[in-house]
């Protein structure tokens, strides 16, 4: 097994030395976590160089589920590629059709009417919450813990219900076009999310109360895969894994879009930048996004939904990079326009393939069983690393 | 033949004490098949108690409320593809299960279920059980080793070194609960099953209490030692799905691997029933000595059959909850039928000469069936602990805390 | 309780430790000694039950067959199996081992024969219900100081595993 793994092009920069006697007698060993494992949250490859147990340095080989998005930008209309950019990061989708439709009005210098404004804040922070638990369910699964997985999704359940209510999809909503909503809120909208916001506070607490204090948890969590700020700022990593090391940026209160300045909430940040403090960092935004959505629920103005947009989209000539306070980071946007009705080029800045080289610095001189924590707290979504 | 069967009747021993080879295999028969009986049971419950914990059903297909699924699971391991890797050292492939079978089913000879209720009463007992058990660790390592790979070889590894860490904090517990028992008249402690629970009856204590917190602190730490040493949750990384390391037991399908799975559930029980009579009281009812006399032992005598039928109503409860289709109609019957038996069983366990015999029987059981749900509670709820932390607990922890209170516990028994 | 069949159980369970001897040296495959080794320590516990030491029995049993031979069997599956597979079975010093065999079974036969009176046919068994406490009672009052030697070095050879085996405290 090592011979072939010698001849992999992606192991060079792990600098190999002599092949391996028995795997146990020399000191180093290459292990394949593969395409396909329950715990690498899609498919995504990592070739780790192990001494012992200690991990040695990784290399992460992604791609698999490369799909060309950016390409087909490149030939569908601006209206026809909104559907595409759900698919990016599927467990938070409308902010991927936030950030994209934002970024072509700010193209066309649009403005969003204030009523779209306020329903499009209502679905991102649903959405932000609902990627969180997602994230909560799945990070517990590797750590070992099953039981929050069936919780955070019943709660789930509910904030997709009212996504299906609103635009008929629960995952890839599309919920968003350019210039405004489509759809207006539907009758009980605002019932809904009220009862929501009811609802979900003891919910919190429920999963703080299995995994905050336990100390299994905390043992498999506390200072493993710690980053510092600065290695945070030069590698780019942006979202919840830098406030976890301290440092408060946050694009909803930095570079404030769709009337964020209007809503009154908090940045949680961490100390230490470990994957302890990311969880915190993340129970304690889902508290922020409901108290964002229960001020906007309750100043809920009338009004059109659509602002006046031609019929065909042609921007002006230009480029535009706009970014949005994504669940998992900063979720840029960069469109060139050449004045036709299909973008020149279309780029986006995932910010799971940025926060994905942070796997490497938070990994090295951990354990194997830390790796497996380490991607889950990372919050990575191979449909935007890949796109 | 038949003054041979009978001859034993008279007696107030257990059969391996009198010799008597007919009863012996009469008692091995029950025993054993009760066992069997129990995994499967145990299996559905981790099933269903899983499932309610986590907020869903669990098997109900298969049966009334998944009553058949073990049937079910062990149809399908059966006619699966017996696969052996194409290296793999054959002998050992095959005896590998067989050992932890056998090691996990032998120690069934001593469980004390009452005073006369066992097959024998080794007056090695407690060391025999000790001892036999930890032979399953030499099943664990061939398997790992048979299967000609490197993650199984890496996992059974882990899992053999887990095991025979926990083994050594387990002793020291068992040690000082073995202390306790010479706090007698006679100043001699026993090493025998049936001796020990006999011996917190003369001392009128359950040794959980005794001494108190020292038994209860050596109770804690066998009972995480016991959950370690059958590689449960929390403590079950070295066959974790999620892990790089995928367990012992990779390489083995159908028949072999519910062998393994048999054996694992056998070796839950086999260590529940030492804390139950090491610290438990045994067969004990609860409080013989503040709530004694005759009205109060007939009280307790009833328990059994009450909860006999106090399952049975559950049943029906659940019969009359089931849907009204059509398709339902075989396991609306089912259920009744089963609600049927357990309710025939109950008003049996009302009948004065059953009710004697199966108090000690019904109570030693129950006291084990506490723990298996602790077990499968454990497993709903705890993540799991890495290998190296896994470790530390054992050494640097619990190790410690157990050498302490046996000393603790000699001094305070040879003061008092 | 009356023993049962004593003279088939003798006979089956030297039997069993002499086979399994002889499979241990005669085994290719090492893992297949070692279990061999573990075939042979069962049978000698029940030696010791048929002796009436069943402390002893199953202090075999938990240490050596259940802690000493896991220990040779992680050594064994952790060294390259392959190499040692290679290797050849009998060395060419066969006749010489031959010789010295027989020399050893001369002299333990010579022994058996010329020193008869030091194996009694009969002796004051203790009871089998006081093994445990008499060798409690020894170890603790009589052998006291030989025991905490022994455990002493025990002590020391683990502390040297440690030593030799850690990379980093």
């Amino acid at each position: 097994m090592p011979d072939q793994m010698t001849k992999d092009p992606y192991l060079s920069n792990l600098e190999l030395g002599q092949p391996d006697k028995t795997f146990l007698d020399s000191n180093e060993l290459i292990i394949n976590m593969g395409p396909q494992h329950p715990a690498t949250h899609g498919v995504l490859r990592v070739i780790l160089k192990l001494d012992g147990e200690k991990v040695l340095g990784t290399e992460c080989v992604i791609g698999y589920l490369h799909r060309g998005v950016e390409k087909i930008a490149e030939n569908r209309t601006y209206t026809m590629f909104n559907p595409y950019v759900d698919r990016m990061d599927y467990v938070a989708a409308v902010s991927n059709g936030l950030g994209y439709c934002e970024a072509v009005e700010k193209l066309m210098n649009i403005e969003a009417p204030p009523r779209a404004n306020y329903i499009r804040v209502i679905l991102t922070e649903l959405n932000r919450i609902a990627s969180h638990q997602l994230w909560l369910g799945t990070h517990a699964l590797d750590i070992g813990a099953m039981t929050p997985l069936f919780y955070t999704f019943r709660d789930r359940e509910e904030i997709l219900k009212i996504f299906e209510k609103y635009c008929g999809a629960r995952l890839t909503t599309h919920a968003f076009r350019i210039g405004g909503c489509l759809y207006e809120a539907y009758e009980g909208f605002e019932e809904d999310v009220k009862r929501y916001i009811d609802f979900l506070p003891p919910k919190i607490d429920e999963y703080e109360e299995l995994l905050t204090t336990n100390r299994i948890w905390v043992e498999r969590t506390r200072n493993i895969g710690k980053i510092s700020a600065e290695d945070c700022k030069a590698l780019g990593v942006t979202g919840p894994v830098l406030r976890a090391s301290g440092v408060k940026w946050d694009i909803r209160k930095a570079l404030p879009y769709a009337n964020y300045t209007e809503f009154d909430f908090e940045i949680p940040t961490g100390t230490s930048g470990d994957t302890y403090d990311r969880y915190l960092v993340r129970m304690e935004e889902m508290r922020q996004s409901l108290r964002i959505i229960r001020q906007a629920v309750e100043r809920i103005p009338e009004g059109p939904i659509m602002a006046k947009v031609p019929k065909v989209i042609k921007p002006p000539v230009g480029e535009v990079y706009h970014s949005i306070e994504a669940p998992k980071g900063e979720l840029g946007y960069f469109i060139v326009s050449d004045g036709s009705t299909q973008p020149y080029r279309v780029r986006v800045r995932p910010p799971s393939f940025v926060n994905l080289q942070a796997l490497d610095v938070m990994v090295r001189g951990a354990l194997v069983a830390d790796v497996i924590a380490v991607i889950g707290t990372l919050d990575i979504v191979l449909g935007e690393v890949d796109r | 033949m038949l003054d041979y069967i009978t001859s034993y009747l008279g007696l107030n021993q257990t059969p391996g004490q009198a010799g008597n080879i007919f009863w012996v295999t009469v008692y091995i028969l029950i025993v054993f098949g009760g066992v069997s009986v129990a995994v499967m049971a145990m299996n559905w419950l981790e099933r269903k108690a899983l499932a309610h914990f986590q907020i869903r059903l669990g098997p109900m297909r298969v049966g009334p409320h998944g009553l058949l699924q073990p049937i079910a699971d062990a149809v399908k391991l059966l006619t699966k593809e017996d696969i052996i890797p194409d290296e793999a050292d054959k002998f050992v492939f095959w005896i590998a299960p067989l050992i932890i079978l056998c090691a996990s089913f032998a120690v069934y000879i001593v469980v004390p279920f009452g005073p006369t209720h066992a097959i024998t009463d080794v007056n090695i007992g407690i060391l025999f059980m000790l001892g036999v058990s930890s032979l399953s660790v030499l099943g664990v390592v061939m398997a790992g080793w048979a299967s000609n790979s490197h993650y199984p070889l890496i996992g059974s590894l882990r899992s053999s070194a887990q095991m025979i860490s926990y083994e050594v904090a387990m002793g020291m517990a068992v040690v000082s609960a073995i202390l306790m028992t010479s706090l007698n008249k006679t100043g001699t402690g026993t090493l025998s099953m049936i001796g020990i629970v006999q011996a917190q009856q003369e001392q009128h204590i359950w040794f959980l209490f005794k001494f108190f917190p020292l038994g209860f602190i050596a109770f804690v730490i066998f009972a995480i030692a016991m959950v370690a040493e059958t590689n449960r949750a929390p403590f079950d990384l070295p066959e974790a799905e999620s892990e790089l390391t995928a367990g012992f037991h990779t390489e083995y399908s159908g028949l072999r691997w519910s062998l393994f799975m048999l054996g694992e559930y056998a070796a839950m029980i086999a260590v529940s029933s030492i804390a139950v009579t090491l610290w438990l009281g045994g067969w004990m009812r609860p409080f013989p000595n503040t709530l004694t006399g005759d009205t109060w032992d007939l009280v307790f005598s009833l328990i059994p059959g009450f909860l006999f039928l106090g399952l049975a109503l559950i049943a029906f409860i659940g019969v009359t909850r089931m849907p009204k289709h059509p398709y339902f109609k075989i396991q609306t019957i089912g259920l009744a039928g089963f609600g049927a038996v357990l309710g025939l069983i109950g008003l049996i366990l009302f009948i004065p000469p059953v009710r004697d015999r199966i108090q000690d029987i019904f109570w030693f059981v129950a006291k084990v069936g506490v723990f298996m749900y602790l077990y499968i509670w454990y497993r709903a709820t705890f993540p799991r602990y890495r290998f190296d932390q896994l470790m530390k607990v054992g050494w640097k922890v619990l190790l410690p805390i157990a050498i302490g209170v046996v000393i603790l516990t000699a001094i305070i028994g040879v003061l008092a | 309780m009356q023993p049962v069949a004593t003279t088939f159980f003798f006979y089956f369970l030297s039997g069993l430790t002499l086979v399994s001897g002889i499979l241990v040296i005669t085994r290719k495959n090492p893992v297949h000694s070692a279990l061999a080794l573990i075939l042979g320590l069962l049978s000698q516990a029940g030696l010791y039950l048929m002796l009436y030491a069943p402390f002893v029995a199953g202090v075999q049993i938990i240490l050596y067959a259940g802690g000493i031979m896991v220990l040779f069997l992680f050594v064994i599956m952790l060294v390259n199996i392959e190499r040692v597979e290679k290797e050849r079975e009998f060395n060419k010093q066969w006749l010489v081992g031959i010789l010295a065999a027989g020399a050893l079974g001369a002299l333990f036969v010579l022994i058996y024969t010329r020193g008869r009176e030091l194996f009694p046919n009969q002796t004051n068994l203790p009871l089998e219900t006081n093994n445990t406490q008499q060798i409690g009672v020894m170890l603790y009052g009589q052998y006291m100081f030989p025991f905490e030697i022994a455990s002493l070095l025990l002590l020391v050879a683990i502390i040297g595993a440690v030593v030799m085996a850690k990379r980093r405290i």
